[in-house]
Protein backbone atom coordinates (compact mmCIF):
# COMPACT_ATOMS: atom_id res chain seq x y z
CA UNK A 1 0.00 0.00 0.00
CA UNK A 2 1.79 3.26 -1.10
CA UNK A 3 1.47 5.90 1.40
CA UNK A 4 2.68 9.38 0.87
CA UNK A 5 6.00 10.34 3.12
CA UNK A 6 4.32 14.26 3.87
CA UNK A 7 1.24 12.10 5.85
CA UNK A 8 0.57 11.91 9.35
CA UNK A 9 -0.77 8.34 9.81
CA UNK A 10 -2.95 7.56 13.25
CA UNK A 11 -3.55 4.47 13.53
CA UNK A 12 -6.12 2.51 15.73
CA UNK A 13 -4.66 1.54 19.06
CA UNK A 14 -6.61 -1.05 19.41
CA UNK A 15 -5.22 -4.72 17.86
CA UNK A 16 -8.69 -5.29 17.06
CA UNK A 17 -9.33 -2.72 14.75
CA UNK A 18 -6.86 -3.09 12.14
CA UNK A 19 -7.17 -3.42 8.59
CA UNK A 20 -9.75 -5.79 8.29
CA UNK A 21 -11.65 -3.51 10.56
CA UNK A 22 -15.16 -2.18 8.50
CA UNK A 23 -14.95 0.71 9.30
CA UNK A 24 -11.04 1.52 8.66
CA UNK A 25 -8.72 1.10 5.79
CA UNK A 26 -4.84 2.23 5.62
CA UNK A 27 -4.90 5.49 4.08
CA UNK A 28 -3.93 5.94 0.59
CA UNK A 29 -3.36 8.88 -1.77
CA UNK A 30 -4.08 8.00 -5.23
CA UNK A 31 -1.91 9.40 -7.86
CA UNK A 32 -1.90 12.29 -10.26
CA UNK A 33 -1.61 9.94 -12.46
CA UNK A 34 -4.39 7.44 -11.72
CA UNK A 35 -6.52 10.82 -11.86
CA UNK A 36 -4.99 11.52 -15.65
CA UNK A 37 -5.62 8.29 -16.83
CA UNK A 38 -9.29 8.32 -15.90
CA UNK A 39 -9.84 11.63 -16.89
CA UNK A 40 -8.68 10.69 -20.43
CA UNK A 41 -11.01 7.05 -20.59
CA UNK A 42 -13.79 9.69 -19.74
CA UNK A 43 -13.34 11.95 -22.27
CA UNK A 44 -12.90 9.12 -24.88
CA UNK A 45 -16.10 8.05 -23.58
CA UNK A 46 -17.85 10.91 -23.94
CA UNK A 47 -16.57 11.11 -27.51
CA UNK A 48 -17.52 7.84 -28.26
CA UNK A 49 -21.20 7.88 -26.82
CA UNK A 50 -21.65 11.04 -28.92
CA UNK A 51 -20.41 9.70 -32.30
CA UNK A 52 -22.57 6.17 -31.61
CA UNK A 53 -25.45 8.85 -31.45
CA UNK A 54 -25.50 9.51 -34.69
CA UNK A 55 -24.86 5.99 -36.15
CA UNK A 56 -28.82 4.37 -36.45
CA UNK A 57 -28.71 1.46 -34.11
CA UNK A 58 -32.66 0.77 -33.49
CA UNK A 59 -33.57 0.52 -29.66
CA UNK A 60 -29.38 -0.13 -28.90
CA UNK A 61 -29.22 3.83 -29.41
CA UNK A 62 -30.36 4.28 -26.04
CA UNK A 63 -28.78 1.02 -24.72
CA UNK A 64 -25.22 1.55 -25.64
CA UNK A 65 -25.36 5.27 -24.60
CA UNK A 66 -26.77 4.36 -20.90
CA UNK A 67 -24.36 1.41 -20.89
CA UNK A 68 -21.61 4.15 -21.53
CA UNK A 69 -23.09 5.81 -19.20
CA UNK A 70 -22.84 3.67 -16.67
CA UNK A 71 -19.10 2.46 -17.41
CA UNK A 72 -18.43 6.45 -16.94
CA UNK A 73 -20.65 7.00 -13.57
CA UNK A 74 -18.32 3.31 -12.20
CA UNK A 75 -14.85 5.19 -13.32
CA UNK A 76 -15.97 8.40 -11.65
CA UNK A 77 -16.78 6.64 -8.26
CA UNK A 78 -14.38 4.03 -7.78
CA UNK A 79 -11.47 6.60 -8.63
CA UNK A 80 -12.51 9.65 -8.26
CA UNK A 81 -14.12 8.74 -5.31
CA UNK A 82 -12.01 6.61 -4.09
CA UNK A 83 -14.70 4.00 -3.79
CA UNK A 84 -12.12 1.53 -4.53
CA UNK A 85 -9.64 2.54 -2.16
CA UNK A 86 -12.73 2.98 0.92
CA UNK A 87 -13.21 1.07 3.80
CA UNK A 88 -15.79 -1.86 3.72
CA UNK A 89 -18.73 0.49 5.54
CA UNK A 90 -18.37 3.17 2.57
CA UNK A 91 -18.28 0.40 0.04
CA UNK A 92 -21.44 -1.05 1.89
CA UNK A 93 -23.30 2.21 1.66
CA UNK A 94 -22.23 3.11 -2.03
CA UNK A 95 -24.18 -0.54 -3.01
CA UNK A 96 -26.96 0.17 -0.99
CA UNK A 97 -27.61 3.84 -2.37
CA UNK A 98 -27.27 2.02 -6.12
CA UNK A 99 -29.76 -1.16 -4.73
CA UNK A 100 -32.52 1.08 -3.80
CA UNK A 101 -31.98 2.94 -6.78
CA UNK A 102 -32.46 0.07 -8.86
CA UNK A 103 -35.42 -1.05 -6.94
CA UNK A 104 -37.16 1.92 -7.53
CA UNK A 105 -36.62 1.97 -11.28
CA UNK A 106 -37.15 -1.35 -11.49
CA UNK A 107 -40.39 -1.57 -9.54
CA UNK A 108 -42.28 1.04 -10.73
CA UNK A 109 -41.41 0.44 -14.58
CA UNK A 110 -42.80 -3.59 -13.88
CA UNK A 111 -45.80 -1.46 -12.58
CA UNK A 112 -46.40 0.74 -15.52
CA UNK A 113 -45.36 -1.77 -18.19
CA UNK A 114 -47.39 -4.31 -16.89
CA UNK A 115 -50.72 -2.63 -16.20
CA UNK A 116 -53.88 -3.30 -18.88
CA UNK A 117 -53.67 0.11 -19.73
CA UNK A 118 -57.45 1.71 -20.56
CA UNK A 119 -58.75 -1.65 -19.68
CA UNK A 120 -59.97 -1.42 -16.15
CA UNK B 1 -8.99 4.90 25.65
CA UNK B 2 -7.11 7.17 28.08
CA UNK B 3 -5.06 10.03 27.52
CA UNK B 4 -2.11 8.95 27.38
CA UNK B 5 -3.25 6.76 24.47
CA UNK B 6 -4.55 9.60 22.46
CA UNK B 7 -1.77 11.72 23.01
CA UNK B 8 0.76 8.72 21.86
CA UNK B 9 -0.72 8.29 18.69
CA UNK B 10 -1.10 11.92 17.60
CA UNK B 11 1.86 12.77 15.23
CA UNK B 12 0.96 16.54 15.61
CA UNK B 13 2.64 19.35 18.02
CA UNK B 14 1.07 20.05 20.84
CA UNK B 15 -1.27 22.90 20.97
CA UNK B 16 -1.51 24.64 24.77
CA UNK B 17 -3.19 22.01 27.25
CA UNK B 18 -4.62 19.82 23.81
CA UNK B 19 -2.17 17.30 22.86
CA UNK B 20 -3.68 16.51 19.63
CA UNK B 21 -4.34 18.41 16.18
CA UNK B 22 -6.78 21.58 16.54
CA UNK B 23 -9.07 19.96 13.72
CA UNK B 24 -9.75 17.14 15.87
CA UNK B 25 -13.05 16.86 18.11
CA UNK B 26 -13.26 15.34 21.19
CA UNK B 27 -15.81 13.16 20.34
CA UNK B 28 -13.57 11.19 18.40
CA UNK B 29 -11.06 8.89 18.81
CA UNK B 30 -8.48 9.84 15.99
CA UNK B 31 -8.09 11.45 13.14
CA UNK B 32 -8.25 8.75 10.98
CA UNK B 33 -11.90 8.11 12.67
CA UNK B 34 -12.86 11.46 12.22
CA UNK B 35 -12.33 10.96 8.58
CA UNK B 36 -13.95 8.16 8.53
CA UNK B 37 -17.66 9.13 9.96
CA UNK B 38 -17.11 12.40 8.00
CA UNK B 39 -16.83 9.86 4.13
CA UNK B 40 -19.92 7.76 5.82
CA UNK B 41 -22.15 10.76 6.59
CA UNK B 42 -20.90 12.32 3.45
CA UNK B 43 -22.20 9.40 0.99
CA UNK B 44 -25.35 8.97 3.38
CA UNK B 45 -26.34 12.71 1.96
CA UNK B 46 -25.45 11.33 -1.35
CA UNK B 47 -27.70 8.18 -1.24
CA UNK B 48 -30.78 11.22 -0.29
CA UNK B 49 -29.07 12.66 -3.32
CA UNK B 50 -29.30 9.28 -5.83
CA UNK B 51 -33.50 9.21 -4.83
CA UNK B 52 -34.01 12.82 -5.35
CA UNK B 53 -32.80 12.72 -9.01
CA UNK B 54 -33.81 9.23 -9.13
CA UNK B 55 -37.34 9.56 -8.93
CA UNK B 56 -36.92 12.34 -11.85
CA UNK B 57 -34.91 10.21 -13.95
CA UNK B 58 -38.18 7.67 -13.42
CA UNK B 59 -40.71 10.12 -13.92
CA UNK B 60 -38.63 10.78 -17.32
CA UNK B 61 -38.54 7.09 -18.63
CA UNK B 62 -42.45 6.41 -17.51
CA UNK B 63 -43.52 9.69 -19.68
CA UNK B 64 -40.66 9.15 -22.78
CA UNK B 65 -42.79 5.57 -22.76
CA UNK B 66 -46.01 6.99 -23.30
CA UNK B 67 -44.99 10.12 -25.40
CA UNK B 68 -42.70 8.71 -27.53
CA UNK B 69 -43.24 10.69 -30.64
CA UNK B 70 -43.21 14.16 -28.13
CA UNK B 71 -40.51 13.03 -26.53
CA UNK B 72 -38.26 12.51 -29.85
CA UNK B 73 -39.78 15.53 -31.25
CA UNK B 74 -38.44 17.37 -28.28
CA UNK B 75 -35.21 15.68 -27.98
CA UNK B 76 -34.59 16.93 -31.66
CA UNK B 77 -34.68 20.95 -30.66
CA UNK B 78 -31.73 20.43 -28.27
CA UNK B 79 -28.09 20.95 -30.00
CA UNK B 80 -26.16 18.13 -29.44
CA UNK B 81 -22.78 20.46 -29.53
CA UNK B 82 -23.85 22.03 -26.14
CA UNK B 83 -24.65 18.97 -24.54
CA UNK B 84 -20.83 17.56 -25.45
CA UNK B 85 -19.22 20.89 -25.06
CA UNK B 86 -20.83 20.27 -21.38
CA UNK B 87 -20.32 17.08 -20.28
CA UNK B 88 -16.63 18.04 -21.47
CA UNK B 89 -15.80 20.45 -19.44
CA UNK B 90 -18.28 18.99 -16.31
CA UNK B 91 -15.62 15.85 -16.73
CA UNK B 92 -12.17 17.98 -17.12
CA UNK B 93 -13.55 19.82 -13.64
CA UNK B 94 -14.28 16.51 -12.28
CA UNK B 95 -10.60 15.68 -13.35
CA UNK B 96 -9.07 18.94 -11.25
CA UNK B 97 -11.35 18.25 -8.36
CA UNK B 98 -9.87 15.21 -7.84
CA UNK B 99 -6.51 17.19 -8.30
CA UNK B 100 -7.27 19.51 -6.04
CA UNK B 101 -8.16 16.65 -3.02
CA UNK B 102 -5.03 15.66 -4.03
CA UNK B 103 -3.10 18.69 -3.07
CA UNK B 104 -4.70 18.91 0.22
CA UNK B 105 -3.34 15.70 0.28
CA UNK B 106 -0.08 16.35 0.08
CA UNK B 107 -0.68 19.89 2.09
CA UNK B 108 0.51 21.77 -1.35
CA UNK B 109 -0.93 24.85 -0.83
CA UNK B 110 -0.59 26.44 -4.10
CA UNK B 111 -1.33 23.73 -6.14
CA UNK B 112 -4.65 23.48 -4.30
CA UNK B 113 -5.73 26.59 -4.84
CA UNK B 114 -5.14 26.31 -8.47
CA UNK B 115 -7.10 23.80 -9.20
CA UNK B 116 -9.84 24.88 -7.40
CA UNK B 117 -9.81 27.84 -8.94
CA UNK B 118 -10.04 26.01 -12.43
CA UNK B 119 -12.83 23.85 -11.19
CA UNK B 120 -14.67 27.02 -10.27
CA UNK B 121 -13.92 28.42 -13.50
CA UNK B 122 -14.89 25.27 -15.70
CA UNK B 123 -18.05 24.94 -13.08
CA UNK B 124 -19.01 28.23 -14.05
CA UNK B 125 -18.32 27.52 -18.28
CA UNK B 126 -20.67 24.67 -17.55
CA UNK B 127 -23.64 27.15 -16.06
CA UNK B 128 -22.88 29.88 -18.90
CA UNK B 129 -23.49 26.56 -22.15
CA UNK B 130 -26.41 25.95 -19.92
CA UNK B 131 -27.79 29.38 -19.58
CA UNK B 132 -27.23 29.60 -23.58
CA UNK B 133 -29.38 26.61 -24.70
CA UNK B 134 -32.20 27.88 -22.05
CA UNK B 135 -32.51 31.53 -23.86
CA UNK B 136 -32.07 29.38 -26.95
CA UNK B 137 -34.98 27.62 -25.93
CA UNK B 138 -37.15 30.54 -24.51
CA UNK B 139 -36.45 32.33 -27.81
CA UNK B 140 -37.51 29.25 -29.49
CA UNK B 141 -40.96 29.09 -27.29
CA UNK B 142 -40.13 26.13 -25.59
CA UNK B 143 -40.83 26.91 -22.26
CA UNK B 144 -44.20 25.24 -20.99
CA UNK B 145 -46.19 27.61 -19.01
CA UNK B 146 -44.45 30.48 -19.70
CA UNK B 147 -43.54 30.85 -23.40
CA UNK B 148 -44.62 27.94 -25.18
CA UNK B 149 -45.81 27.17 -28.72
CA UNK B 150 -46.81 23.98 -30.48
CA UNK B 151 -46.02 25.40 -34.03
CA UNK B 152 -42.84 23.57 -34.25
CA UNK B 153 -44.04 20.37 -33.79
CA UNK B 154 -46.91 20.58 -36.18
CA UNK B 155 -44.72 21.21 -38.98
CA UNK B 156 -41.31 19.67 -40.16
CA UNK B 157 -38.47 20.56 -38.63
CA UNK B 158 -35.66 21.12 -41.07
CA UNK B 159 -33.13 19.51 -38.97
CA UNK B 160 -35.10 16.51 -39.13
CA UNK B 161 -36.54 16.64 -42.37
CA UNK B 162 -37.49 13.28 -41.98
CA UNK B 163 -39.64 13.54 -39.21
CA UNK B 164 -43.63 13.62 -39.78
CA UNK B 165 -45.42 16.79 -37.91
CA UNK B 166 -47.10 15.86 -34.83
CA UNK B 167 -51.15 15.70 -34.73
CA UNK B 168 -51.78 19.15 -32.64
CA UNK B 169 -52.11 16.74 -29.12
CA UNK B 170 -49.38 14.87 -29.57
CA UNK B 171 -47.55 18.25 -29.99
CA UNK B 172 -48.96 19.45 -26.83
CA UNK B 173 -47.11 16.38 -25.07
CA UNK B 174 -43.53 18.11 -25.96
CA UNK B 175 -44.44 20.37 -23.27
CA UNK B 176 -44.23 17.33 -20.71
CA UNK B 177 -41.02 16.74 -22.65
CA UNK B 178 -39.67 20.29 -21.94
CA UNK B 179 -40.98 20.29 -18.58
CA UNK B 180 -38.99 17.45 -17.47
CA UNK B 181 -36.20 19.08 -19.00
CA UNK B 182 -35.85 22.63 -17.32
CA UNK B 183 -36.85 20.25 -13.94
CA UNK B 184 -34.07 17.94 -14.56
CA UNK B 185 -31.63 20.48 -15.60
CA UNK B 186 -32.43 23.01 -13.52
CA UNK B 187 -32.20 21.01 -10.21
CA UNK B 188 -28.88 20.20 -12.17
CA UNK B 189 -27.57 23.66 -12.47
CA UNK B 190 -28.92 24.46 -8.90
CA UNK B 191 -26.50 22.08 -7.39
CA UNK B 192 -23.60 23.62 -9.61
CA UNK B 193 -24.70 26.93 -8.48
CA UNK B 194 -24.48 25.66 -4.93
CA UNK B 195 -21.22 23.90 -5.54
CA UNK B 196 -19.61 27.28 -7.25
CA UNK B 197 -20.69 29.24 -4.22
CA UNK B 198 -19.31 26.34 -1.88
CA UNK B 199 -15.82 25.84 -3.39
CA UNK B 200 -15.63 30.15 -3.58
CA UNK B 201 -16.00 29.52 0.56
CA UNK B 202 -13.03 26.58 0.52
CA UNK B 203 -11.22 28.62 -1.62
CA UNK B 204 -11.11 31.43 0.72
CA UNK B 205 -10.15 29.91 3.57
CA UNK B 206 -7.63 27.53 2.17
CA UNK B 207 -6.14 31.07 0.74
CA UNK B 208 -5.58 31.27 4.68
CA UNK B 209 -3.68 28.48 5.12
CA UNK B 210 -6.94 25.72 6.01
CA UNK B 211 -6.85 21.72 4.64
CA UNK B 212 -3.04 22.11 3.86
CA UNK B 213 -2.62 20.98 7.63
CA UNK B 214 -4.28 17.26 7.39
CA UNK B 215 -7.43 18.47 8.03
CA UNK B 216 -8.84 17.78 4.07
CA UNK B 217 -12.58 16.53 5.14
CA UNK B 218 -13.82 19.49 3.67
CA UNK B 219 -11.66 19.88 0.68
CA UNK B 220 -12.71 15.81 0.33
CA UNK B 221 -16.10 15.92 0.95
CA UNK B 222 -17.00 18.62 -1.28
CA UNK B 223 -14.98 16.28 -3.82
CA UNK B 224 -17.59 13.75 -2.96
CA UNK B 225 -20.30 16.20 -3.85
CA UNK B 226 -19.07 17.73 -7.12
CA UNK B 227 -18.64 14.36 -8.51
CA UNK B 228 -21.81 13.40 -7.93
CA UNK B 229 -23.22 16.27 -9.42
CA UNK B 230 -20.60 15.27 -12.38
CA UNK B 231 -22.59 11.79 -12.49
CA UNK B 232 -25.85 13.44 -12.32
CA UNK B 233 -24.86 15.29 -15.75
CA UNK B 234 -23.40 11.37 -17.20
CA UNK B 235 -27.06 10.55 -17.14
CA UNK B 236 -28.71 13.33 -18.35
CA UNK B 237 -26.52 14.15 -21.45
CA UNK B 238 -27.84 10.67 -23.08
CA UNK B 239 -31.37 10.40 -21.79
CA UNK B 240 -32.08 14.22 -22.54
CA UNK B 241 -29.72 14.26 -25.59
CA UNK B 242 -28.71 11.18 -27.34
CA UNK B 243 -31.11 8.47 -27.42
CA UNK B 244 -33.79 10.10 -29.44
CA UNK B 245 -31.25 10.95 -32.17
CA UNK B 246 -32.70 8.00 -34.48
CA UNK B 247 -36.02 7.61 -33.85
Amino acid sequence: MEQHPQEHHHHFPHPEMGASEPTHTPFRIVSPKTYLLIGGCLLVLTAATTAISYVELGVFNAVVAIAIACIKASLVVLFFMHIKYSSKLTKLTVASGIFTFLVLITMTMTDYASRAWGRW
Amino acid sequence: MDSHAIAAQTAEPAQLEHEHPAFLRHHFENVAQQREAATFGMWLFLLTEIMFFGGLFCAYLIFRNWYYPAFVAGSHTLHIWAGTLNTTLLIISSFTMAMAVHAAEVRHRTPLLRWMIITIVLGCGFLCVKAYEWHDEWVNHHVPGLNFSIREFTHTNPAYPADKPLAPDMAEKTQIYYSLYFVMTGMHALHMIIGVGLLTILLIRARAGAFTNGHIAPVENFGLYWHFVDIVWIFLFPLLYLISRHQ
